[in-house]
């Protein structure tokens, strides 16, 4: 049921865009609607059965969609959905649709999406689940702080809000998984109930869960967000922290709390930073002006309290910390939305500025004052229930006072002075008479906006919230059964006995409680007036901090990137070398290596010799001032490596090394034709010995590497077991074949996309425009017309004399005098034959040499020939389709035997062969990696087409168009 | 397991001169250099696998050790990549030569930039709003 409560708020919120777009503002009452049903449901489990909902998720990891109704559960459920639903109604008459500085669509799909996060967020029992729902509501409040897009202050405010409760979660997220880890399970309901936990890994997964719960609660050093948040249009702040954002962090102690409440860093953190925030925030609400303002650093006060309370560990403050949980909801939340519709109805919210707004107003003015009574905890208002048991709970510390706990109970006593003081100064501030110079009319003392009245929904809201704290605050005995079904469940430290109540007799208690009444009362008479010039209470401002923090993340961001970001490849490649150099070379100088104690001179003579010829070519290669001397010396190392891996016994690599090398000169030359002939770079001594010295440095660790990590393998090698189940599964004896196109056929798939992506480059770096394409398509189209017409008719000759037929397709074409009679008699020859060939090592491949790669590559030099005989129009005789197409051809056949299997039932890629006899050829064995071993033979053969076409005839035509400027320029 | 003397000389030969060329800043230089380590490394591969022995093809052998098959998977696939990349790097060189009548790498301006703005701020903070667009 939660399951699809979640599902309808995730369906209402992606819904709410065209909603609120057809039905204007009134679409956010209709919105209004999934959190007021799910607050209506969630009340018939009020005193029920604890319900248990599990739905399998994901079974590998031990995740599941759990949810579990506790008493917390289903309170905290009617706070989170019930103010939501006030909320998104009170939106309907607030928001204006026509404003454009936000988006009132994003609004609403973002507030009932945060309702369904909040409302999964305290129903979950899965300590994971628990996380997610906690980062939505992170990026959620990012959306809704920075709901003015235009407006530098609300965007940097959702940032910060972001950045501080995302760092928090991330850091909770590891304390999760280490009480998840540590407990073996990752239910919330059986870690709490466990055996008591100790143990470092336990003190440090509760510290970490505790940040997590402190930057979302606003908790001192990260209470600075929350102020800044105000940005948000006032119902966003009045749901984001009045029921829901903040009160996640008090949800989580709340949560815990049965289970660590008695670990040391646990009392330390909840204790001494709650204190603190108590008292920080009290402090600076009864020096704020902004109604907004001071109503923030009252609820990062009250935050403060909550969290004291709820994560005391006994059970009287538990059952105080959730009356007051319950009672700041509704009073807070009228507060904000009373502040909004005095802001609506004035302009301001200053109250240096409002005057009058009691009198023209006065049913809002009721709902302040019995909100502001039940937040200074007057009596009979359930916040006055809730100080009184907080009080008798708080007020005898066990450990005697010079404790933790005595430290609390005096800040809690201290922090509630503060509390009467500004709800004083907010009554005062809002509803009173303002200041003498103000005029008669209400509103704004400069008149720069007249007063319009609050309509009902503005006034009716927050009277209906705090009128629920009178109707709380009378039938409390009732609240206490409710509640105590949780609270009973805290019971790692000792306390008194607490009743919920109006009257316990003249108790200690109640006496505390007149003289925070009257120092309260006092406190707000010294500081009353708003024009006062207030000094900071402490010189450190957390805010700012925060910004020397980010300044300082940028500040290093730019100092490393500006220090190794020198925008000069070769030294960014150096720096890659000289990391190479020292990390893996101390490593090696500084021991903890085992050298090998003997070494193999060579396999065999040939070995020697080929390596002598490798390494004369290489060396020389590095001194060729010449670009093609050095291309032929590298294509000698390429030649001479196939060569080491023939000997070896991998005639696969040498086959397709050869290969390689053979087309890499091609399309080298292609290229080189255009550049000039000696390289353009000409380094000082200085850099060729710096450089030099690089090089051999690099080369030695490497070998020295080679050799280390050769001779420490302990290991069976991979291949061990590879010949039988290659014969088994892969039903092929071309082991280096099958793993290629069987068992490690992903790798493959990848590797085919990269060769796509780098045809594709290739492609756009020498055509750059699709117009360009243009010109190639149509000589592609007539290609395949003249393809038709030879086969129809006998060959046309232009000359006259008797039909002759031609060594190559396009003969006529060509200019006379840059043609190879030769060169095309021979490929009129070959060519077919090696097409041939390339098909039969495609067939062949999977039981000997050969195999899709070098079968592609094959093809491709068949291709090579055709367009070194006739160039572009030759090469479009021969294929006469997109490069493009061979490309998607051959990856789409790749993924396609891949899927196949699965459709099958098997897993994807799996091999199956049968064997076919034909008449004539003999038996065939058919083996479905084969159709595999296709898209890579044609993949090959697209990159290979698409160089030729790219770097063959596009640069063909590009020095034919140069050269005719040229001419013509001359001329 | 013992390493193959010969075989490691000659990787650490073709990646130390590759290193050498791959720090120039003409393309093809570069290119050349990229080649030469590839190789060097492909040889790693081959002198990780261990001793030589017959083709890993199943029957095809004289009785004799096979060679390790999946090196030779792994080194397959880069040497068919290889052939992209150099592809790639060539059309990279022709496009530099299109636009400079060179294949000469020059510094890029936005790092230089940065790595300037970085000296000039030394000490300074950098006030937000202030990154240029």
């Amino acid at each position: 049921m939660v399951l699809t409560f979640i599902g309808m708020h995730l369906l209402a919120a992606v819904l709410a865009g065209p909603l609120v777009r057809t039905l204007g503002r009134r679409g956010f009452a209709v919105l209004a609607l999934v959190p007021a049903g799910t607050a209506a449901w969630v009340a018939t489990a009020l005193l029920g059965p604890v319900r248990v909902e599990r739905t399998g998720w994901v079974g590998e990891l031990g995740l599941e969609l759990s949810f579990r109704l506790d008493t917390l559960a289903v309170v905290m459920s009617l706070i989170v959905s019930g103010i939501g639903a006030l909320v998104l109604l009170y939106c309907a008459a607030y928001i204006d649709p026509r404003s454009t500085a936000g988006s009132p669509r994003l609004l609403g799909g973002a507030l009932v999406g945060f309702a369904g996060a909040m409302l999964g967020l305290v129903t979950t029992d899965d300590l994971l689940l628990l996380y997610v729902f906690w980062e939505i509501t992170t990026i959620l409040s990012y959306l809704l702080v920075g709901y003015l897009t235009t407006s530098a202050v609300s965007t940097r405010a959702a940032r910060q809000a972001l950045l501080v409760t995302a760092a928090g979660g991330l850091t909770m997220l590891v304390g999760l998984v280490l009480l998840g880890e540590g407990a073996g399970t990752y239910r919330i309901s059986e870690l709490v109930a466990g055996p008591g936990a100790s143990g470092a890994a336990v003190a440090w997964g509760v510290g970490l869960l505790l940040v997590g719960a402190v930057t979302k609660s606003a908790l001192v050093p990260f209470h600075f967000w929350l102020p800044g948040a105000m940005a948000a249009p006032t119902p966003v702040s009045a749901y984001l922290h009045a029921a829901a954002m903040v009160k996640a962090g008090v949800y989580l102690v709340a949560r815990f709390a049965p289970g660590y409440a008695d670990l040391p860093v646990w009392q330390v953190m909840v204790l001494v930073l709650g204190s603190a925030t108590m008292l920080l925030g009290g402090f600076r609400a009864t020096r704020q002006t902004d109604l907004k303002l001071l109503l923030a650093y009252g609820t990062v006060s009250q935050l403060g309290m909550l969290v004291l309370l709820v994560g005391y560990g006994s059970e009287a403050a538990a059952l105080a910390g959730l009356t007051l949980l319950v009672g700041h909801a509704l009073f807070k939340s009228s507060l904000f939305l009373a502040t909004g519709a005095i802001d609506h109805a004035t302009g301001t919210r200053d109250i240096r500025r409002l005057h009058g707004v009691g009198r023209a107003a006065p049913w809002l003015a009721l709902a302040g004052v019995l909100a502001a009574m039940s937040m200074a905890g007057l009596p009979v208002l359930i916040g006055f229930v809730g100080k009184e048991a907080a009080l008798a709970a708080l007020l005898e510390p066990a450990p005697g006072w010079l404790s933790l706990q005595g430290v609390a109970a005096a800040s809690f006593v201290a922090g509630s002075v503060l509390t009467v003081a500004y709800s004083l100064r907010y009554v005062v501030g809002a509803f009173g008479p303002g200041s003498p110079g103000g005029g008669s009319a209400p509103g704004a003392g400069s008149g720069a906006h007249s007063w319009h009245a609050p309509g009902p929904l503005l006034v009716g809201i927050p009277l209906a919230l705090a009128l629920g704290g009178l109707a709380l605050g009378v039938t409390s005995t009732a609240l206490e059964e409710v509640l105590a079904r949780h609270t009973s469940t805290v019971s790692l430290l000792p306390g008194p006995e607490v009743h919920l109540g109006l009257w316990h007799g003249l108790s200690l208690p109640l006496l505390v409680s007149v003289c925070v009444w009257v120092l309260g009362a006092l406190w707000w008479w010294r500081t009353r007036d708003p024009e006062r010039a207030t000094a900071p209470l402490v010189r450190v401002d957390a805010g700012r901090a925060y910004d020397r923090l980010m300044r300082g993340v940028d500040r290093a961001a730019l100092e490393s990137t500006g220090f190794l970001s020198r925008g000069s490849l070769p030294v960014l490649l150096g720096t890659i070398f000289v990391v190479l150099l020292v990390l893996p070379g101390l490593q090696l100088a500084l021991g903890g290596t085992t050298w090998p104690s003997r070494l193999r001179l060579a396999d065999s003579a040939a070995q020697v010799a080929v390596a002598l010829l490798v390494i004369a070519a290489a060396v020389l290669a590095t001194r060729a001032r010449r670009r093609l001397r050095a291309v032929f010396l590298v294509g000698v190392t390429g030649y001479g490596c196939a060569m080491l891996f023939l000997l070896h016994g991998a005639p696969d690599l040498a086959l397709t090394q050869i290969l390689v090398e053979t087309v890499s000169l091609v399309v080298l030359v292609l290229v080189l034709r255009r550049l000039s002939g000696r390289f353009p770079d000409d380094p000082s001594v200085l850099t060729r010995r710096l450089r030099a010295a690089l090089g051999a440095g690099v080369g030695l660790v490497v070998g020295l590497l080679a050799v280390v990590a050769t001779s420490s393998r302990i290991h069976e090698p991979a291949g061990a077991g590879l010949p039988e189940r290659s014969v088994d599964y892969g039903a092929g004896k071309n082991i280096v074949n099958v793993i290629l196109v069987d068992i490690r056929a992903w790798d493959t798939m990848g590797e085919l996309s990269v060769v796509l992506a780098c045809a594709t480059g290739v492609a756009s770096l020498v055509w750059l425009r699709e117009e360009a394409l243009e010109g190639v398509r149509k000589g592609l189209r007539s290609a395949r017309g003249a393809r038709a017409g030879w086969r129809a008719r006998p060959v046309p000759t232009d000359t006259g004399s008797l039909p002759t037929s031609r060594w190559i397709a396009v003969a006529d074409r060509l200019d006379p005098e840059r043609r190879s009679v030769i060169l095309e008699i021979v490929t009129r020859m070959v060519f077919h034959t090696i097409l041939l060939w390339s098909v039969y090592l495609l067939l062949a491949g999977h039981n000997q040499p050969g195999g899709g790669f070098a079968a592609g590559i094959v093809a491709g030099l068949a291709l090579c020939l055709r367009f070194l005989a006739g160039r572009g129009y030759e090469l479009g005789a021969a294929l006469p389709v997109m490069p493009a197409a061979v490309l998607g051809t051959g990856l789409f056949i790749a993924a396609g035997s891949a899927v196949i299997p699965m459709l099958l039932g098997s897993p994807a890629l799996r091999t199956w062969d049968a064997y076919l006899t034909i008449p004539l050829v003999g038996e065939v064995h058919l083996v479905t990696s084969l159709l595999f071993d296709l898209g890579v033979y044609l993949v090959v053969i697209g990159l290979m087409l698409d160089v030729l076409r790219s770097l063959g005839s596009g640069l063909d035509a590009q020095i034919a168009t140069e050269r005719e400027t040229a001419g013509r320029g001359t001329r | 397991m013992t390493a193959n003397l010969t075989l490691v000389v000659v990787a650490s030969v073709l990646v130390g001169t590759g290193a050498y060329l791959f720090l120039s800043r003409s393309l093809i230089r570069a290119l050349m250099g990229f080649l030469l380590m590839g190789n060097g490394v492909n040889l790693l591969f081959v002198i990780g696998s261990g001793p030589a022995g017959s083709p890993p093809i199943v029957g095809a052998g004289d009785g004799g050790p096979m060679a390790d098959p999946v090196p030779q998977a792994l080194v397959l696939t880069a040497i068919v990549i290889t052939l992209a990349m150099t592809a790639f790097v060539l059309a990279l060189a022709h496009r530099s030569w299109q636009l400079a009548r060179d294949d000469l790498v020059t510094d890029d301006t936005e790092s230089a930039r940065i790595h300037a703005r970085a000296e000039i701020e030394d000490g300074g903070d950098v006030a937000e709003g202030e990154e240029s667009p």
